[in-house]
């Protein structure tokens, strides 16, 4: 691949010379995000002509080629930090047979890529990952075929290295550019064209690196955040105090007298400033904080009333399973019950979210590191009152989001400001603490367990859980923006009171003869939405923490319990896989030290992973002590093998930070949490060792993995702290004060 | 009050016309157009904006311009490019040390200015050393092979 910028998406020669070259096949391409220091970059940028959705059926809509040698793939989800342009090339290389060194990769852009919705899910390899696949088989077929009545040899005679095809011989050769002399790749994706065999795959499983590395450390563009535009404006959002506040008065006219501000946009409760230079927005939002005057109805319940309100004000019970003799076997077998309980957790972006908008010639375009440039442009279009095809969002990576965190929100700022900005590129970073303030959060959750165990069997597994919804993403609603909420023409938040993924992995896999799950919806005082794993994080960390009770129950090793009583084969290989990795059999543990185990495979369908965490209960310093996290994933066919590795490693450490430190914390009168202070996450001094091993299935379907480490490394977490000192965590995060120091 | 100030950047000398209380970290981004250094909290609680300040890694949000005409500045610009690495960073991309790379300044800032007082530190000291910067992905373990390899370079 090419050593890039983010808007570098043409070779480095002049637009229109290279236009003229290649023919054709760039008409899609001719409308570019421009390069930082393009001479005229209104003419680069605006959109003309595009399609108001790519067709995903061509192959043109996927991969192409170019006259010079460049194969260039489309993928309508966003580099987020997961490696996923990288993944997405291999696919796409291995198939057509090329070289890395001539990949490159347009991200997420409504002008340009196929809707393939939202980033999410861990879906990303199973989705675009398969289309690629099939549009790459599929090109490389056309191209065979041109390639055999050029050379009038029948296709099967053909092999090709590194784009260049060749008969038998050997000395008859074509390459694929020269064949296509700059004009797009016929065809449909039919599904049915040929694919590689996975035992012949010399790139797809390599831990090949990514490119994009060397500009994170050497400073290069990158990021939205990096995005400077000439005549760029710097906006700053005035944030009310709390989600229910109204603006009552607001000095404007002093603060457009500052130095450097342009304008101050008020329309209802929502206020921005647009200034010359950032630090001046920053200054002309901070006077109007402090200025503002504002009504604010109190939020509640607060957190120590939370748990108690959500188990008692809940909606009718959702039965998400139902089946054999519950009541019976739980009054006849060896019963026991626990409550486990998640706080609200942030996403917490290293990066404050930020996008960059601009309404010129009656086209808006938004750079936007949203995970979903589709749903994104259908929810500003429909804020702004706008036909849809007068929206370009165009996905730039920003810093890590690992959900829904501000993207959207940000994205909607700018384009509101940009409305009453005409001509001007507006960028809009939010502050810290507007991010972790305003951001959606992992939902608060509270999980009962009933089970019972005989004979080894579980016999009975009941399990009640309260959650408010964990996916509030824009998809086409105004009202799951944030700033839409404050407009004079207001756009209501649809309250919560729905699932959206809240039940995710509270289904065992186990082998259990009654099983109960019932889901209740809440809607909970803070504004919640999709945080990595959704529901599946605190239902592993209940359903894998109650197997260990169970386990103890029926007087079993852990281990062996989840052994005995799973009946999937793969799922019993991770956890084989771990234990052995860690010593798990054999290791000699000092007094309070402990070992904990826990498993589970993503949504039940995607990557499975099991983990054992060691821990040490340092007593003189009432610290518990993180010691090494060994973790074993099994993700299928694994693209890239370090990628995979790179994300697991991630989890595993995020959730441990979720699990030993996190928690939103707020009042009355708004979020309290709102820098690293208030709301810390885990530090280097604090984190384990760690060790990952992946079980590669070539020949097996690429599962999602990116949010298999989130449940179980929380499980696995208070399962090590048990067996280190006999003490039962079940009310996240494990801080210290939450264990009984004196009888340790 | 915009004023005409000097900042000494990566070895030359740059002036600027800008508000002296500005944070150094904008005047860096948007004057200078230089992207390493970038936005976290601005208030010295994550490091993302970690630069050179006489050789020690300091934030670059909540210093000012007019106090930072004083120091010898550093940015990752100024320790290599992608052409030319130093060898911390040839270290962070032998060891894929990156998912969202947002953090990759600061580590790469702070690591840059451990091994310039203590080129060969324990595993202890560089978890104690790099323990300022955030990272939000958990590419820790990583981050902390990436260090121990450019202090054997």
């Amino acid at each position: 691949m090419k050593n890039s910028k983010i808007t570098d998406i043409l070779p480095k020669n002049n637009r229109r010379s290279f236009l003229k070259q290649t023919g054709s096949l760039l008409i899609g391409f001719n409308l570019l995000p421009l390069s930082f220091c393009s001479s005229n970059p209104v003419q680069d940028f605006l959109t003309e002509d595009l399609p108001l959705e790519v067709d995903r059926n061509l192959v043109d809509s996927w991969i192409r080629i170019d006259a010079n040698g460049s194969v260039t793939v489309l993928t309508g989800k966003l580099e987020l930090g997961q490696g996923i342009k990288t993944a997405l090339m291999q696919i796409a290389a291995e198939e057509l047979d090329v070289d890395m060194s001539r990949v490159d990769i347009i991200i997420a852009d409504t002008g340009r890529t196929a809707n393939e919705r939202v980033t999410a899910g861990s879906g990303s390899i199973e989705g675009s990952g398969t289309a690629i696949r099939n549009a790459a088989a599929e090109a490389r077929n056309v191209l065979l075929k041109l390639a055999a009545e050029e050379m009038n040899l029948s296709a099967n005679q053909l092999s090709v290295v590194d784009g260049v095809v060749s008969g038998k011989s050997g000395d008859n050769t074509v390459a694929y550019w020269d064949l296509l002399k700059g004009k797009k790749i016929e065809g449909r994706v039919s599904g049915n064209a040929q694919k590689k065999n996975p035992n012949d795959y010399t790139l797809v499983g390599t831990g090949y690196k990514r490119e994009d590395i060397k500009r994170m450390v050497t400073g290069g563009e990158n990021y939205v955040q990096d995005l400077r535009f000439p005549e760029m404006l710097h906006a700053r959002i005035v944030r009310p105090i709390n989600y229910l506040s109204k603006l009552v008065n607001l000095p404007k006219a002093e603060a457009l007298k500052m130095e450097g501000v342009e304008d101050v946009i008020v329309d209802g409760s929502f206020v921005g400033v647009i200034c010359q230079e950032e630090f001046q927005a920053i200054k002309a939002m901070n006077f109007l904080k402090v200025n503002a005057e504002w009504d604010s109805p109190k939020i509640s319940p607060l957190a120590d009333e939370l748990y108690r309100d959500m188990m008692a004000k809940s909606n009718p019970p959702n039965l998400v399973e139902d089946s054999g003799p519950i009541e019976r076997n739980l009054s006849e077998d060896d019963a026991i019950e626990a409550e486990y309980f998640r706080p609200f957790h942030m996403h917490a972006s290293l990066g404050p979210s930020c996008a960059v908008a601009l309404w010129r010639n009656d086209q808006l375009t938004i750079w936007t590191h949203s995970q979903g440039v589709y749903p994104l442009r259908s929810t500003v279009a429909a804020m702004l009152n706008l036909p849809e095809e007068k929206i370009r969002a165009i996905g730039v990576p920003g810093s890590g989001c690992y959900g829904h965190n501000g993207a959207d929100d940000v994205a909607a700022d700018a384009a509101l400001l940009a409305m009453k900005m005409p001509g001007k590129p507006i960028r809009l970073q939010w502050m810290r603490e507007e991010e972790h303030a305003w951001e959606p959060y992992g939902s608060a959750m509270v999980m009962r367990m009933n089970g019972a165990v005989k004979d080894g069997k579980i016999t009975a597994w009941h399990a009640k859980l309260w959650s408010d919804t964990h996916s509030t993403r824009p998809g086409g609603r105004p009202g799951n923006i944030i700033s839409a909420r404050y407009l004079e023409k207001s756009f209501e938040m649809r309250a919560g009171g729905y699932s959206g993924g809240s039940y995710r992995n509270a289904t065992p896999l186990y082998s259990i003869s009654a099983l109960r799950i019932e889901m209740n919806d809440y809607a909970s005082p803070l504004r919640t939405s999709a945080l990595r794993g959704l529901g599946a994080y605190a239902n592993i960390f209940a359903l894998e923490s109650f197997m260990d009770e169970l386990a103890h129950k029926a007087g079993i090793d852990p281990v062996d319990f989840r052994l005995q009583n799973l009946p999937d084969a793969r799922g019993r290989e991770v956890i084989e896989a771990v234990v052995k990795a860690s010593n798990y059999r054999t290791r000699q543990l000092e007094s309070n030290v402990g070992l904990g185990i826990a498993f589970a495979q993503y949504k039940n369908s995607a990557s499975y992973f099991a983990i054992i965490t060691e821990v040490k209960m340092d007593k003189e310093n009432k610290k518990i002590q993180l010691v090494k996290m060994t973790g074993a994933i099994d993700a299928g066919q694994a693209i890239n093998i370090d990628g995979l590795k790179n994300q697991t490693e991630g989890g595993m450490i995020q959730s441990a930070s979720w699990t030993m430190l996190e928690q939103v914390k707020y009042n009355e009168q708004g979020i309290e949490s709102t820098n690293w202070n208030s709301y810390p996450i885990m530090r280097f001094q604090d984190v384990p060792d760690i060790e990952v091993e992946v079980i590669n299935r070539p020949n097996e379907k690429a599962l999602g993995a990116g949010e298999a480490a989130q449940g179980p490394t929380s499980a696995s977490i208070a399962n090590a702290i048990f067996n280190a000192c006999g003490q039962r965590l079940r009310v996240l995060p494990f801080t210290a004060d939450k264990i009984d120091w004196e009888r340790i | 009050m915009k004023e005409r100030i000097t900042l000494r950047v990566n070895g030359k000398e740059h002036e600027l016309e800008i508000d002296p209380e500005t944070p150094l970290l904008y005047a860096l981004r948007n004057n200078l157009a230089l992207n390493g250094a970038k936005y976290g909290c601005g208030i010295g609680q994550c490091g993302t904006c970690m630069v050179l300040l006489n050789g020690n890694a300091q934030t670059s949000c909540n210093i000012t311009c007019s106090a930072a005409i004083e120091y010898e500045i550093v940015t990752i610009e100024g320790i290599g490019s992608q052409e030319n690495m130093s060898p911390i960073q040839q270290a962070f991309v032998e060891e894929q040390a990156a998912q969202c790379g947002y953090c990759a300044n600061g580590m790469v800032m702070t690591a840059s200015a451990l091994l310039s007082r203590n080129a060969k530190p324990t595993n202890e000291e560089i978890k104690q050393g790099m323990n300022r910067v955030l990272c939000r992905c958990g590419t820790h373990s990583r981050i902390l092979k990436a260090v121990k390899n450019a202090s054997t370079k």
